[in-house]
């Protein structure tokens, strides 16, 4: 990318070779790093794009989750009578969408992002990855907004959080690589199948009920906690309402397991996506 | 040596059949598949029965067209260089490589410097912003940084001349402010290199001319251009050098007016009377099969000149039944300027027929100033869809008439022959003093 506008020609310090795709490891973080205020900028455009038309704005961020945990709350837990941990059931429910909205609504944004933006795409260079980077940080500025509605929850139910709020960014960044891991990999395929696009929303359906967002963790007989593990939203759902409220349990097995997960997901994911990025522009 | 910029090496890029037309489906990935084990049989079988594969084989595999192949290239700094050739002679795909929107299959290419691409004006545009966060938008994406927009805005803003609608949405732009606006910001991109796609082709004359101005500003100051376009009178006037490009190679290097020359002299085939015996040899595909094209001086004529305009004769065979058929010559002259475009209606009422036709039309006299034509035949149908187009199929001279005592041919492009008359009105009477 250019960064100054003054003429000088560094003939050996910027040569670049481009040659037909070589094989794997052929990542580029110095460029990816060097991109940063164009990943801005396409973050940038998503929030202003997607609440320029609409007449309430960012309250969706809020109304979203909001509306979700009401429903929860009748069905499930006045209903169904599911336990929460000893939480009242708004909560209960509301700590969980939180990561479990802002994962979805990642997941399908990236999912889209290669074909959305294909018309850049094949016009101009720059590195692909920021494209399902941006759709998976986009979703934060949301998360954001539905964190504050969390806190006067809290305040309502005086329920006091303990020490384990401290690690909620780290939960938090669990969810963002979950999500970019997943969102690398669905990016780059809906971008060569399109079939991709009509699988994503079953996909994402069914991932809710296999991660405790509509009942706690604590469900699942313990020996086979380790494979419940292997949906690495088992252990940031759950972590983020351990944290979040400091009730239930810490996450620990389940949440090793999941972190491995993810970055299982997430290197496997960038491979894939680099590998495809450089004809990506051939097939959109 | 060392002031190489840009250097290509038996650069080549396949593409499977179709890949460009339409995305993979999951079923076209089963399909393939389960044919796999068939093909790689097939290929094996090709590869030992004729042992020595041509290179443009890819893979001994038939269904990859070579956009680009051997295309080896030098730039060197603070050259213009113009990228010619007919579509599909593979200028957009070296361009897509060297921008590094696509990779190439074969060869590569060195890069000393930052590159900027404008294939496309508005690139990254969105409708919904306003004009001045599609510039930020933009020219972020075309490679600038937030600071160099910021410093740049006011000029980006002044040149698209579209100071009172900065805070519009786009979409509420005209199109010409909307392509002003987008021209303007890829304008004040600084790159070292930049590589231009047909750009220019946007925008009212008088913003034409204002483009043409930035790019030779920009030239000037040292930076390397990369310019495809069929103008090519922008081409001369711009480049110092143009790369002529054919099925997918370079075929020509040189100074711009000597390469545009050579390309608009071989564009046709330089005969103003073809006939194709040979049915195979002949351009043709599943509608029409094009049999003969003369262009010869009217009847009575020995000469070919401005006062006796030409005649034209195109035989083809029509292989569609029931359509509305209908044939269009485009005369180019030398500059690549469309003179004109003429057609007629063969069939009006749904009731071609198969077989063969004989058209003849005639470009009447006083019409064409002397110089070298080259004609494109269309065949359309519903004077909606083409069904076969054949450029420069053929090419003929006008020659110079005398008119009146001066021999030499006059500018223009058009050369009537206006009816003047004069009286003298008034004569003046000189008195001798």
């Amino acid at each position: 990318m250019i960064k100054s506008a003054t003429l000088d020609f560094p003939m050996q310090g910027s040569r670049h070779r481009i040659a037909p795709p070589a094989g794997w490891l052929e990542l580029n973080l110095r460029e990816l790093w060097d991109a940063r205020e164009l990943l801005y900028f396409f973050v940038w455009r998503d929030l202003k794009v997607r609440y320029k038309q609409t007449a309430i704005g960012a309250l969706w961020a809020i109304l979203q989750p909001f509306l979700t945990m009401l429903v929860f709350s009748l069905f499930f837990g006045r209903l169904a009578h599911i336990p929460s941990d000893g939480l009242p059931h708004s909560v209960f429910y509301y700590s969980a969408l939180l990561a479990w909205i802002y994962f979805s609504t990642a997941l399908q944004h990236a999912t889209n992002t290669m074909v959305e933006n294909q018309r850049v795409i094949t016009k101009v260079y720059f590195p692909r990855l920021l494209l399902p980077l941006a759709s998976v940080s986009s979703g934060l500025v949301d998360l954001g907004f539905g964190f504050i509605v969390f806190l006067g929850m809290l305040l309502y139910y005086r329920i006091q959080p303990g020490s384990a709020i401290l690690l909620v960014p780290v939960f938090l960044l669990l969810a963002v690589l979950t999500a970019l891991g997943v969102g690398v990999w669905l990016s780059a395929l809906n971008a060569i199948y399109r079939d991709v696009r009509y699988v994503v929303p079953f996909l994402i359906q069914f991932w809710m009920f296999a991660s405790p967002v509509a009942y706690p963790s604590s469900l699942v007989p313990d020996r086979w906690r380790w494979l419940y593990g292997l949906n690495p939203m088992a252990g940031v759902v759950e972590g983020f309402r351990w944290s979040l409220t400091g009730q239930g349990q810490p996450p620990s097995l389940l949440l090793g397991v999941s972190a491995g997960m993810v970055f299982a997901l997430l290197i496997g994911g960038v491979l894939y996506f680099n590998k495809v990025e450089g004809t990506i522009a051939d097939v959109l | 040596m060392n002031d190489v910029v840009i250097r290509t090496e038996k650069l080549g890029k396949s593409y499977r059949l179709g890949e460009r037309e339409r995305y993979l489906a999951l079923r076209d990935l089963l399909a393939r598949a389960a044919s796999a084990p068939a093909r790689w049989f097939v290929s094996h079988n090709e590869l030992s029965s004729n042992g020595n594969h041509r290179d443009g084989n890819h893979k001994g595999n038939r269904s990859h067209i070579w956009a680009l192949k051997d295309a080896s290239l030098e730039i060197r700094r603070g050259e213009v260089v113009g990228l010619i050739g007919r579509n599909g002679a593979g200028k957009s795909t070296l361009l897509k490589i060297l921008s590094r929107i696509t990779k190439p299959t074969i060869g590569h290419a060195d890069i000393f410097g930052r590159v900027g691409s404008l294939l496309e004006v508005g690139t990254g545009f969105h409708p919904e912003l306003t004009g001045a966060e599609n510039i930020y938008l933009c020219g972020a994406i075309l490679g600038m940084s937030k600071r160099e927009i910021k410093q740049k805005f006011e000029e980006i803003v002044a040149f698209a001349e579209v100071e009172k609608f900065v805070s519009t949405p786009v979409k509420h732009y005209s199109s010409g402010m909307y392509v002003r606006l987008a021209f303007s910001v890829a304008a004040h991109l600084e790159p070292e290199i930049l590589l231009v796609d047909e750009a220019l082709a946007v925008g009212d004359a008088s913003f034409q001319k204002k483009c043409l101005g930035k790019m030779g500003q920009v030239s000037r100051e040292g930076r390397t251009i990369l310019f495809v376009s069929h103008n090519m009178t922008a081409i001369k006037t711009l480049c110092s050098r143009a790369v002529l490009m054919k099925d997918g190679t370079v075929a020509a290097s040189g100074p711009a007016i000597e390469v545009v020359n050579h390309y608009l002299a071989g564009i046709a085939s330089g005969l103003s009377e073809r006939e194709w015996t040979d049915r195979v040899a002949a351009p043709a595909n599943d509608n029409v099969r094009i049999a003969h094209i003369k262009i010869r001086p009217p009847q009575g004529c020995s000469e070919l000149t401005i006062d006796t305009g030409a005649q034209i004769e195109i035989g083809f065979e029509s292989f569609r039944k029931n359509i509305n058929l209908g044939c269009t010559i485009y005369v180019t002259n030398s500059e690549g300027v469309v003179i004109f475009a003429s057609g007629h209606p063969i069939s009006g009422d749904r009731d071609s027929r198969c077989g063969l036709y004989e058209l003849t039309g005639r470009i009447p006299g006083h019409l064409l100033n002397a110089g070298r034509y080259s004609v494109d035949v269309v065949f359309g149908q519903d004077q909606r869809y083409v069904l076969l187009r054949v450029d420069s199929i053929a090419s003929f001279e006008v020659q110079n008439a005398a008119r009146g005592a001066n021999m030499s041919v006059a500018p223009g492009v058009v050369r009537p022959q206006l009816s003047w008359s004069h009286s003298l009105k008034e004569e003046a009477c000189l008195v001798e003093l």
